[in-house]
C-alpha cells in the first residue's frame, strides 16, 4: 500500500535538511579554516532575524531589502567576533575560545532580552501550502530548500574556483607559509568570519519566514546545528551536508512513526551510537 | 641583489643566528652550507619574513625589507621554497602552484607561467589534477619549485630540496637545480648535503653554530683541508 503521508514526511526531511546543512555549512567552514568552535553561531542568526523583523515590520523596508541588510550586518558582525573575541585568544589554549565564543552566545542572549523583551515575534508573513497530490509542503521550506543548495553550490564554486577560495583550503592544511605565498593570514581569516557570519544571516532571512523571533531561539536550533557538524566531522563540509540530511530523516520520518519528540530522541541516539562507531565524523580519513 | 647585514635571530631566548652577513649578486647560485641545527633555515625564515631578526638587515635590491609585511616580500621578487617542500597535501598540482602565483601581478601572468612551469616539468602536468600529498617525494620537490617559480621570482631561497628522498632522487633534485640556473634564476640554496651542492652553486658560505665560519667559491670550498676533513670524509 503507498503511503503518502510517509513520502510527505521523507520530502519534508529532505526540506529540513536543506537548512540544517546552510546552518551547519557556516560553523563547517569556519572551523575547518579558523580552527575555532562558534559557540555563538545560533545566536548570530538570532540577531540576523530580529534585524529582518525591525527593519521589515517598524522601518518598512521591503523584504529584500531588510534580508540584505541582514546578512550584511551578521557577516560584519563574524568580522567583529573575529577581531575583537577571538584574534586576541588565538594561539592559546582552545578551552579559551571556546570561553569566549560561549561568553558571547550569553551576551547575544541577554542583551537580545533587555533590547526586545522575550515576547515571540512574527514578521507576518504568511507562505502559501503547496499542495501535490494529497500531500502538502510549505512554501517556506521549499524557498529554504533552494536557497540552502544555491548557497552551497555558490560557497564551492567560490572555494574551487577562486583565489581567494584556494587560500581559505590551504590556510587550513599550512598556516605558517600563507605569507612565502603572499598572503596575509589575518585577511583570509577576516574574510571566512564575515562569509561565516554571512551564511547565518542567510540562515536567518530563511528561519524568519518559518519561526517566531525570541531572545532563546538559538537554542532551538543551534545544538542541533553542532550535532550535524560534529557527526560529519568538524571542518569536513561534505560530511556535514551529508549528515544534515541524515539527521533531519530522522527527525521527520521519526517524527511521522512515532510523534514529534520521539523524532528527535531517535535521532540523538543516532548521534551517540555514531560517536562511537565514528567519532571522527561520517567520512573521518 | 641580495645584502644580509649582521643578523642575529632566534627564538626566544635561543639564538641561532649570530651577526651573518652575505650576499648574492644578480644571476648567481649562492649556497650556505653546515651541519643540522647551524641555523641555516632560521637565515632563509629571516630573509623571507617568517621570523625577525634581533638584529641586522636585509636588503632586496636597495630596499630594507624590515618595513614590509611578511605577505609582501613574495612581490619584491624574493621566492622561498621551504624545508620538507611543505605542500597544501589536500589540494591539487595545479591549486599549489595557483597558490604561488597569489599576489595580483603573478595572477595576471598565471596562465604564461603555468605553461612554463609545465614545460619546466612536463611531470607536473600530467599530475596537475592529482592531490599533492599523494605523490612521491621527488615529485612534490618538483612542485614545490613550481610552486616557488609562479610568483616570478627573481631570487629563489630553496631550503634543503634533497631532505628526506632517496638518493637517486637527490641526484635528480641536484639537476632540477641545475636547469632552473639555467633558465636564469638566481639563486640562495641551503643544503647539508655539502658535496653535491657545491658542484651545482658558485660560491658557497659555511655556517656553523650561528655564525660564518668560511666562504668562498665553490672549487676553494672543496679543496679546503677543513671541509674535506669535517664534512667529505675525506
Amino acid at each position: 500500500m503507498f503511503d503518502s503521508f510517509l513520502l510527505e514526511s521523507i520530502i519534508n526531511g529532505l526540506l529540513l535538511g536543506g537548512v540544517l546543512a546552510l546552518l551547519a555549512l557556516g560553523l563547517n567552514l569556519v572551523f575547518g579554516v579558523i580552527d575555532v568552535v562558534w559557540i555563538c553561531y545560533a545566536e548570530l542568526v538570532m540577531v540576523g532575524m530580529y534585524a529582518i523583523f525591525f527593519l521589515y515590520v517598524y522601518y518598512e523596508v521591503p523584504l529584500p531589502g531588510a534580508i540584505t541588510a541582514a546578512v550584511l550586518g551578521v557577516a560584519l558582525l563574524g568580522v567583529i567576533l573575529h577581531r575583537f573575541v577571538i584574534e586576541p585568544v588565538l594561539g592559546t589554549a582552545p578551552i579559551n575560545q571556546l570561553l569566549v565564543t560561549g561568553g558571547v552566545l550569553f551576551f547575544l542572549q541577554a542583551a537580545a532580552t533587555l533590547a526586545f523583551g522575550i515576547e515571540f515575534r512574527n514578521i507576518g508573513i504568511r507562505m502559501p501550502v503547496v499542495e501535490f497530490g494529497d500531500m502538502f509542503f510549505s512554501f517556506a521550506r521549499i524557498l529554504a530548500f533552494a536557497t540552502a543548495l544555491v548557497g552551497v553550490l555558490l560557497l564551492w564554486l567560490f572555494l574551487t574556483r577562486t583565489y581567494l577560495g584556494t587560500a581559505i583550503r590551504a590556510i587550513s592544511q599550512d598556516r605558517e607559509i600563507m605569507p612565502l605565498m603572499g598572503v596575509d593570514p589575518r585577511r583570509i581569516y577576516l574574510i571566512t568570519s564575515a562569509i561565516g557570519g554571512g551564511m547565518a544571516g542567510v540562515a536567518a532571512s530563511l528561519l524568519v519566514l518559518q519561526y517566531d523571533v525570541h531572545p532563546a531561539i538559538g537554542l532551538s536550533f543551534g545544538p542541533i546545528t553542532f550535532m550535524v557538524c560534529v557527526m560529519g566531522g568538524l571542518g569536513n563540509m561534505l560530511g556535514g551536508f551529508v549528515a544534515a540530511f541524515i539527521f533531519a530523516q530522522f527527525i521527520s520520518v521519526g517524527g511521522y512513526l512515532f510523534q514529534i519528540e520521539w523524532g528527535y530522541v531517535i535521532a540523538f541516539c543516532f548521534f551517540i551510537a555514531m560517536m562511537f562507531i565514528r567519532p571522527k565524523g561520517l567520512f573521518s580519513r | 641583489m641580495l645584502e644580509v647585514k649582521g643578523v642575529s635571530a632566534g627564538y626566544g631566548s635561543f639564538r641561532a643566528l649570530f651577526d651573518v652577513s652575505l650576499e648574492v649578486r644578480a644571476g648567481e647560485a649562492v649556497g650556505v652550507i653546515g651541519p643540522n641545527g647551524a641555523g641555516k633555515t632560521t637565515l632563509l625564515r629571516v630573509i623571507s619574513k617568517i621570523i625577525s631578526p634581533t638584529a641586522g638587515t636585509v636588503v632586496m635590491e636597495g630596499q630594507d625589507l624590515s618595513r614590509v609585511p611578511a605577505h609582501r616580500v613574495v612581490e619584491m621578487g624574493i621566492a622561498h621554497v621551504p624545508e620538507h617542500r611543505r605542500l597544501f597535501p589536500r589540494l591539487t598540482v595545479e591549486e599549489n602552484l595557483r597558490m604561488g602565483a597569489f599576489h595580483p601581478e603573478a595572477r595576471r601572468r598565471f596562465a604564461e607561467r603555468l605553461d612554463f612551469v609545465y614545460e619546466l616539468f612536463p611531470r607536473m602536468k600530467e599530475r596537475r589534477l592529482q592531490m599533492a600529498g599523494t605523490m612521491s617525494g621527488g615529485e612534490q620537490q618538483m612542485c614545490a619549485i613550481g610552486r616557488g617559480l609562479m610568483s616570478g621570482p627573481k631570487l629563489l631561497l630553496m631550503d634543503e630540496p634533497s631532505a628526506g628522498l632517496a638518493p637517486v632522487i637527490v641526484q635528480q633534485v641536484f639537476e632540477l637545480v641545475k636547469r632552473i640556473r639555467a633558465e636564469g634564476y638566481t639563486v640562495l640554496i641551503v643544503e647539508q648535503n655539502i658535496h653535491q651542492v657545491l658542484q651545482v652553486v658558485d660560491r658557497a658560505y659555511l655556517l656553523e653554530v650561528g655564525t660564518i665560519k668560511q666562504s668562498g667559491a665553490s672549487a676553494d670550498l672543496l679543496a679546503s683541508p677543513e671541509i674535506r676533513r669535517a664534512y667529505l670524509g675525506l
